[in-house]
C-alpha cells in the first residue's frame, strides 16, 4: 500500500482535491464499474435462462396434451405431437447431413488451398472473398437457390433420374395404378438435393475459415522437417498438417453442422416440404425441416398452433445445443492435450 | 518453404537439369494446361457422340478426365508420389474454384435483376398501393423497420456485450464464474436464429397476451436480434481486450490510476479499432436476419413509425414476402424483392468492408 500512496497523492494534487477524497472517489468508481461489468456478465446467464424458461413454458402444453382442433391441422391429422415432430426432426438432421457431406470435403479443400497451396497474395484476397460468402444473408441465398440454382439443375436431375435410378436416393420413379413407372420429379428442381446444396454453400465459408485458422497454426518446424526428409507437399500435408489439425477440423465441422441444423430461410424458400420420412432426393415428396416449417407456418397459425411450433423450436434448440456442446468439448480437450503453444 | 525447395536434394532430382534427365524427369512446366484441354476435348467428344451434350456436363466430366490423365501422365514420368502430389494440388484448386462459381453467379444474378428497381421510388414509396395496377412500389417501410429494429438491438447489445467482455478480461479473468459465462456465450453463439425469434415471441406474448398489438413489434424483433448480436460483440471485444499488453495496465496502476479509469482511459482506447470492427461485423450479421423478424416483427405494407406497437416490415422479410406473392402484381413485387436483396448485399458487404478497413488500418503491428 505504501508504495502506491505517493503517485495517488500526485494525481490528487493535480486535481486539487484532498488526499482522502480522491481515494474514496476511486473506490466508488471502481465498485460501480465492476458492478456494471459483473451485472452484464450475469445478464448473459439471465438471457439464456429466460430463453430456456420461456420456450419450455410455451412448449410444454403442446408437447404433453392431446392435439385438438385449435392446434395445427397437420398435428391432429398425424395423430399426435411426436408423430408430427419426429419426422420434422428427421428432415432437419437429414438435410444437415447431406449438406455436410458436400460441404466438408469442399471446405477442407479450400482451406488447404488457401493455407498451403495458394500464393500468399491470392490466399489473402480470396480468403476475404470466402468470408464475404459467409456474410451473404440467408434470404438472398434462398432467393438465388429458388430462382436461379433450382431451375438450372432441373435438367441435371432429369438425367440423374434416368441414368442413375439404380441408386436408391436418386430414384424418382413411381408405379401408377396400371403398373407403369412414371417419374415424380420435383417441379423446377425444388427438391431436397437443391436445398442441401444451398445449405452446403452457406456452411462452407464457416468451416473454411475455422479450418484455415487451424491449418495455419501447424508448427512450421513440423512442416519443414517433413519437407526436409524429402516429402512432397501432399505428403507433408498428410504427415504434419492433417494430424495436427484433426480435432480443429472436427470441431469446425460440428459448428458448421450446428449452423446447418438451424438454417431457416434458404430451406423454407427452396423446399416445399411435407411432414414425412424419406431418403429420396429428387421426388416432389420432401421431408421438411423444423426451422423451415416454423417459418412457413408461424405467421398464419393461431394460439395453440403457435405453441406447437414453439415446441418444435425447443426440440431444434436442444439438437443444436447438443451438437455445439460436443464441438466445444472437442476444442477444450484439444487445448489440454496438444503440445502447441 | 522456399528454403526447403531449393535444397540440394530437390535440385538434383528436379528442374535444375531438365535437358539431360531421362529417369528423374518431370512433366514439362505447363503440360497440365495441355492435359486440361485434352480432358475437356475428350469429354465434349464423348458427350456429343452419346447425344447428351451440355456445357455443365462437359466441364464436370472434363475435370474428372483431367484428374485421371494428369495422374497417369505424372505417374508414368515422375512416379507415384509426385503423381499423388499433383493430384492433390489440382483437386484442392478445383474445390476452391468450385466455391467461387456460386458466389459469382449469386452476385451477378442479384445485381442484374435488382439494379432495375433500385431507383428513387424504392427509397420513398411503400407497398401501400399494391392493389392499384401500375402504381409505384417501394421499400421505404421495410428500410424504416430494419433501421428501427437494428438500432434498438445495437443500443441494447453493445453495452451488455462490452461490459461482459470487460468483466471476462479485467475482473473475472480466471474465476469459475468467468469460465461459466464464456461457456454460456458459446452456447448463445449456437442458438439458431429462429429459436431466438421464438424466444422473443414467447416473452412478449406471455407479458402482453398472444393477440395484443404490443406482442409482435419491431421492439420484439430487436430483442430477438439482441440475443444473436451479444455473443458476437462479447467474443470479438474479449479477443481485442486480451491483446492489450499487460505492461500498459501496470504502468497505469503504477501511476495510481484506479482500475476503472485504467480500463476507460488505457485499455479501451488501445483496443478501440478492434472493438468497433467487432460491433460492425455484429451489425452485419443481424441486419440480414430474416427468420427471427418473420416470427416477431411480422409484416406490414405501410410504414410503422412506432417500434413498440404493431407489426413492422423489415427488408429481409420484405424480400421473402414479395417472393411468395402470386397474382397480377407478382412481377412488380418480385422486382422489388430482387432490389431488396441487392440492397441487403450492398449493406452487408459495405459493413464488412468498413469493419475490415478499420481493423486493417488501426491493427497493432504483428509479425505477419
Amino acid at each position: 500500500m505504501s508504495t502506491q500512496t505517493p503517485p495517488a497523492e500526485q494525481v490528487g494534487t493535480e486535481s486539487d482535491d484532498s488526499h482522502s477524497l480522491v481515494r474514496s472517489k476511486a473506490r466508488y468508481g471502481d465498485a460501480l464499474f465492476s458492478g456494471i461489468s459483473s451485472g452484464s456478465a450475469l445478464m448473459i446467464f439471465v438471457i439464456l435462462a429466460a430463453v430456456a424458461t420461456f420456450l419450455t413454458s410455451q412448449a410444454l402444453p403442446a408437447m404433453t396434451s392431446e392435439p385438438d382442433h385449435t392446434g395445427l391441422s397437420e398435428v391432429s391429422a398425424l395423430g399426435g405431437f411426436w408423430q408430427w415432430a419426429l419426422p420434422l426432426a428427421f428432415g432437419t438432421v437429414w438435410s444437415a447431413v447431406l449438406a455436410m457431406l458436400m460441404a466438408v470435403p469442399l471446405a477442407v479443400g479450400i482451406a488447404l488451398y488457401l493455407s498451403h497451396y495458394a500464393p500468399r497474395r491470392v490466399a489473402r484476397i480470396f480468403g476475404y472473398l470466402i468470408d464475404l460468402l459467409a456474410a451473404v444473408p440467408s434470404v438472398v441465398f434462398g432467393l438465388w437457390g429458388l430462382m436461379v440454382l433450382a431451375p438450372t439443375l432441373h435438367p441435371f436431375y432429369k438425367w440423374l433420374n434416368e441414368t442413375m435410378s439404380w441408386f436408391p436416393l436418386f430414384n424418382a420413379w413411381q408405379a401408377r395404378e396400371d403398373g407403369e413407372l412414371r417419374p415424380v420429379l420435383a417441379v423446377g428442381g425444388q427438391n431436397m438435393l437443391t436445398a442441401a446444396m444451398v445449405l452446403a454453400l452457406m456452411i462452407t465459408p464457416i468451416i473454411t475459415a475455422l479450418s484455415r485458422e487451424v491449418f495455419l497454426q501447424t508448427p512450421l518446424l513440423h512442416e519443414e522437417a517433413s519437407l526436409a526428409l524429402g516429402a512432397t507437399r501432399w505428403e507433408m500435408v498428410k504427415q504434419a498438417v492433417l494430424p495436427f489439425s484433426r480435432p480443429g477440423i472436427i470441431s469446425a465441422c460440428m459448428l458448421g453442422l450446428g449452423r446447418a441444423l438451424g438454417e431457416t430461410m434458404a430451406v423454407a424458400m427452396i423446399l416445399p416440404g411435407k411432414v414425412l420420412v424419406t431418403f429420396k432426393l429428387l421426388t416432389y415428396n420432401n421431408p421438411n425441416t423444423i426451422a423451415a416449417y416454423i417459418a412457413q407456418n408461424f405467421p398464419e397459425s393461431e394460439g395453440f398452433g403457435k405453441m406447437q411450433l414453439i415446441a418444435a423450436g425447443l426440440i431444434l434448440f436442444i439438437i443444436t445445443l447438443v451438437v455445439n456442446m460436443i464441438a466445444r468439448g472437442i476444442i477444450a480437450s484439444r487445448r489440454e492435450f496438444s503440445g502447441a503453444n | 518453404m522456399t528454403n526447403t525447395e531449393s535444397t540440394p536434394r530437390h535440385a538434383a532430382g528436379g528442374s535444375k537439369r531438365p535437358a539431360d534427365s531421362i529417369t528423374g524427369g518431370q512433366l514439362p512446366k505447363h503440360s497440365w494446361l495441355l492435359i486440361l484441354a485434352l480432358g475437356w476435348g475428350i469429354a465434349a467428344g464423348i458427350l456429343s457422340v452419346t447425344d447428351v451434350f451440355s456445357i455443365g456436363g462437359t466441364a464436370v466430366l472434363g475435370m474428372v478426365l483431367f484428374f485421371v490423365l494428369h495422374y497417369v501422365a505424372s505417374f508414368a514420368v515422375e512416379g507415384r508420389r509426385r503423381a499423388a502430389d499433383r493430384l492433390s494440388r489440382s483437386v484442392v484448386t478445383t474445390f476452391f474454384l468450385v466455391a467461387l462459381l456460386p458466389l459469382g453467379s449469386l452476385v451477378w444474378e442479384v445485381v442484374s435483376r435488382g439494379v432495375a428497381r433500385l431507383d428513387v421510388a424504392f427509397f420513398t414509396e411503400t407497398e401501400a398501393k399494391t392493389h392499384i395496377a401500375g402504381a409505384q412500389l417501394g421499400a421505404a417501410h421495410a428500410l424504416m423497420g430494419t433501421l428501427q429494429s437494428t438500432a434498438i438491438a445495437f443500443l441494447i447489445s453493445v453495452p451488455i456485450g462490452l461490459f461482459t467482455a470487460i468483466y471476462l478480461v479485467e475482473y473475472g479473468a480466471r474465476t469459475k464464474l468467468a469460465a461459466g459465462i464464456r461457456f454460456l456465450v458459446d452456447v448463445m453463439t449456437g442458438i439458431p436464429s429462429i429459436v431466438a425469434g421464438l424466444f422473443a415471441y414467447s416473452l412478449f406474448s406471455m407479458i402482453f397476451g398472444p393477440g395484443s398489438a404490443y406482442t409482435r413489434t419491431a421492439f420484439a424483433g430487436a430483442i430477438a436480434l439482441t440475443v444473436l448480436m451479444i455473443p458476437t460483440v462479447v467474443r470479438s471485444t474479449e479477443e481485442m481486450l486480451k491483446l492489450v499488453p499487460n505492461e500498459l495496465r501496470e504502468a497505469s496502476y503504477a501511476l495510481g490510476v484506479p482500475k476503472w479509469r485504467t480500463i476507460v482511459k488505457v485499455v479501451l482506447p488501445t483496443s478501440l479499432a478492434g472493438i468497433v470492427t467487432g460491433v460492425i461485423l455484429g451489425i452485419a450479421r443481424i441486419i440480414g436476419e430474416t427468420a427471427p423478424l418473420l416470427v416477431t416483427a411480422g409484416y406490414f405494407q405501410l410504414t410503422n413509425p412506432n417500434p413498440f406497437s404493431g407489426t413492422t416490415a423489415t427488408l429481409p422479410v420484405m424480400v421473402y414476402q414479395s417472393l411468395r406473392t402470386i397474382g397480377p402484381t407478382a412481377e412488380q413485387l418480385h422486382a422489388l424483392g430482387w432490389a431488396g436483396a441487392l440492397t441487403l448485399i450492398i449493406i452487408v458487404m459495405g459493413l464488412n468492408l468498413i469493419g475490415r478497413l478499420i481493423a486493417w488500418k488501426f491493427a497493432p503491428k504483428t509479425g505477419r
